[in-house]
């Protein structure tokens, strides 16, 4: 229960900056500051680590390895990422495994908020990356529906390619770009 | 508990205002440097020579340099080094062609700067034709030092005017976002604003950790339209910023995040892309009523609206078939077709002023990576400009003689002005930074 109120304190933040935000203004130069993003960056697992194929040529939702040592691998619950191949919105097999198991544990625990954040690699133009990282997002939260998560307790939001985990140019980083982060 | 609330609410925000207060002063708006990486030797062979300064101290600036730029990058012109004039004329009755015969000019520019007054000059230039002895077009101008690079640009203009028949579009304005980390790992995004060729740049919006991109210029050359965050939980939303006065809002509330603004060749309506739940589609939006009109239906990625210059027409990209490709559709919906068919990917394009060119990202595949393309809609060609691999959101200048497109040199994101025809380069970056998005206005 101290976590929903917790959440709600950064919702509420959330709604507060943004009124705050609109509002401010300096001679001809206009600042907005994001202060609920160290907050919620803090809570994502980047760990879970997949790798592998290049997917560039392969067709979507061909099973891509996990690294095996991952402590996280018993426990989906405990994987807040789940990966995409390249210009693809279908989930993995591994990443229906976890997304299923926070539906599970979301739908058993009304009242608790989740925030779907999908982003993706830095290939193709920003713009057509927005809306992917939106239809990765939205995956995701037709499976936490279908798994009975009340469609009001999702929030989605894509950042496109705007917010990378690996800075690289290559597959490895760019397959860790791809992906939908599972956030409450 | 609704009292308390809205104490705690506002102490929240005194809270906020105060911290961001304290950390404005120190963030500098980033300038950019600017550097010829790939020159022409082809074009007009044209001398200008270094305008005579009647001053005390130094002339302010030096038009003679910003003239030489303009006209070298934008391709059509080859200009001949000052060392080997042999007379440096001022004025068409000092001029003895055959000097400028000998070295191989075709047309000359001569011309004068004045101080008439405390901050106040008198500019005069003068073009000639070498083989026809005679002067093709002289102008004067009165300015303040402030003014100078502009009357610089609008020289330009009216040389590039008397030799190609094309509007010159020097003196107009560009927009571009940069992007640094703060020592803290923070993101400060910064939208800008610049001169065509990236001096007197400004800040128009800084933002921390909310990315910016996408910005748009409304036609008359007031607004930008752009795409960013009002906080980290709610999704994309374009926004409306007057450049004079600092004013922004956001254009709509949708049902669904919103995105690439584009602005309609008369100013009233803005196409944009709206996602609800989780599909994005083109829509129109009258900027005046609010009114929203649904273009495109269709559970495919449709984005990136572009109007065509008679403002009949939108193309899009769209992921229908498979893999990012552009398509067109009228401004009043209805059937939706096909445009590339070449190439593995096509996306982000936008019309040059005659709608008969589109400049887009292309992969033609085998592992190529992203390019500026040149596609021709009436016989399917695509020329490809660019040999990089993450080229993106071109421009064309609003005479369509130029490109501004954003790339990768190293790690860093760079802006890179290139002729139509692709033969000259010119890189504009940060010292620390990206520098992206760019878009580049109509008018001044």
């Amino acid at each position: 229960m101290q976590r929903f109120w917790t959440i709600l304190l950064v919702l509420f933040l959330g709604v507060t900056l943004a009124g705050c935000a609109a509002s401010k203004k300096k001679g001809g130069t206009v600042e907005v500051e994001d202060a609920t993003i160290g907050g919620s960056e803090t809570e994502v697992t980047t760990e879970a680590t997949a790798s592998g194929v290049d997917s560039d040529d392969t067709t979507a939702g061909e099973i891509i390895t996990i690294d095996q040592d991952d402590a996280d691998m018993d426990d989906p619950l405990g994987q807040r990422v789940v990966y995409f191949d390249f210009d693809s919105s279908n989930l993995t097999p591994e990443a229906q495994r976890v997304v299923e198991a926070h539906a599970q544990y979301l739908s058993s625990n009304p009242g608790m908020a989740v925030v779907l954040e999908g982003h993706a690699d830095e290939r193709g133009t920003r713009e057509y990356n927005l809306a992917l990282g939106e239809r990765r997002a939205n995956a995701v939260s037709e499976i936490f529906q279908a798994l009975g998560v009340a469609p009001d307790a999702i929030r989605t939001i894509s950042y496109g390619e705007e917010r990378p985990i690996s800075m690289g140019q290559d597959e490895s980083a760019w397959s860790l770009n791809r992906r939908v982060e599972i956030l409450y | 508990m609704v009292t308390r609330m809205k104490g705690f609410q506002k102490a929240l925000v005194l809270l906020f205002a105060a911290a961001t207060a304290f950390i404005l002063p120190g963030r500098a708006a980033a300038a950019l440097t600017i550097e010829i990486t790939q020159g022409g030797r082809s074009g007009t062979p044209i001398a200008a020579v270094p305008f005579h300064w009647q001053g005390t101290g130094d002339p302010p600036v030096s038009l003679r340099s910003i003239i030489a730029a303009d006209l070298h990058r934008s391709g059509r012109f080859e200009l001949l080094p000052p060392s080997d004039f042999l007379s440096k004329p001022s004025e068409f009755s000092e001029v003895r062609y055959k000097d400028w015969r000998l070295i191989k000019a075709e047309v000359l520019v001569v011309g004068r700067i004045v101080e008439k007054g405390p901050d106040q000059f008198e500019v005069s230039f003068q073009l000639l034709d070498v083989y026809r002895e005679r002067v093709k077009v002289g102008l004067r101008y009165s300015a303040t030092a402030a003014q100078l690079r502009q009357v610089a640009h609008q020289i330009s203009d009216r040389i590039f005017y008397e030799m190609t028949g094309i509007k010159g579009a020097f003196d107009t304005r560009i927009a571009y976002v940069t992007m640094q980390l703060s020592d803290g790992g923070d993101r400060i995004y910064q939208l800008m604003i610049a001169d065509s060729d990236g001096h007197n740049a400004q800040q128009i919006l800084n933002t921390t950790n909310l990315p910016v991109l996408s910005p748009a210029w409304s036609p008359n050359g007031q607004w930008l339209a752009y795409v960013s965050f009002s906080d980290g939980r709610s999704g994309a939303n374009v926004w409306l910023q007057d450049i004079s006065t600092g004013t922004r809002r956001p254009v709509a509330r949708f049902d669904g995040a919103a995105s690439a603004p584009a602005w309609s060749p008369d100013g009233k309506s803005l196409a944009l892309t709206v996602a609800a739940q989780g599909n994005t589609d083109i829509y129109v939006l009258e900027v005046a009523s609010g009114e929203l009109h649904r273009l495109t239906k269709h559970q495919a990625i449709d984005t990136e609206p572009a109007w065509s210059p008679d403002g009949r027409y939108l193309v899009f990209t769209s992921d229908r078939s498979g893999r990012p490709q552009i398509y067109r559709v009228s401004r009043n919906g209805g059937k939706v077709e096909r445009l590339t068919r070449e190439g593995k990917e096509n996306a982000g394009a936008s019309y040059d002023p005659t709608g008969k060119r589109l400049v887009m990202v292309t992969n033609r595949g085998q592992g190529a990576g992203y390019q500026i393309g040149v596609f021709y809609p009436a016989s399917g060609r695509t020329d490809v400009l660019t040999d990089g691999t993450l080229d993106e959101s071109p421009t064309f200048s609003p005479n369509g003689a130029m490109i501004l497109y954003a790339t990768r040199l190293g790690s860093d994101g760079v802006l890179v002005a290139v002729s139509a025809d692709g033969r000259v380069r010119q890189v504009l970056k940060l010292t620390d930074g990206d520098v992206r998005e760019p878009a580049w206005s109509a008018s001044r």
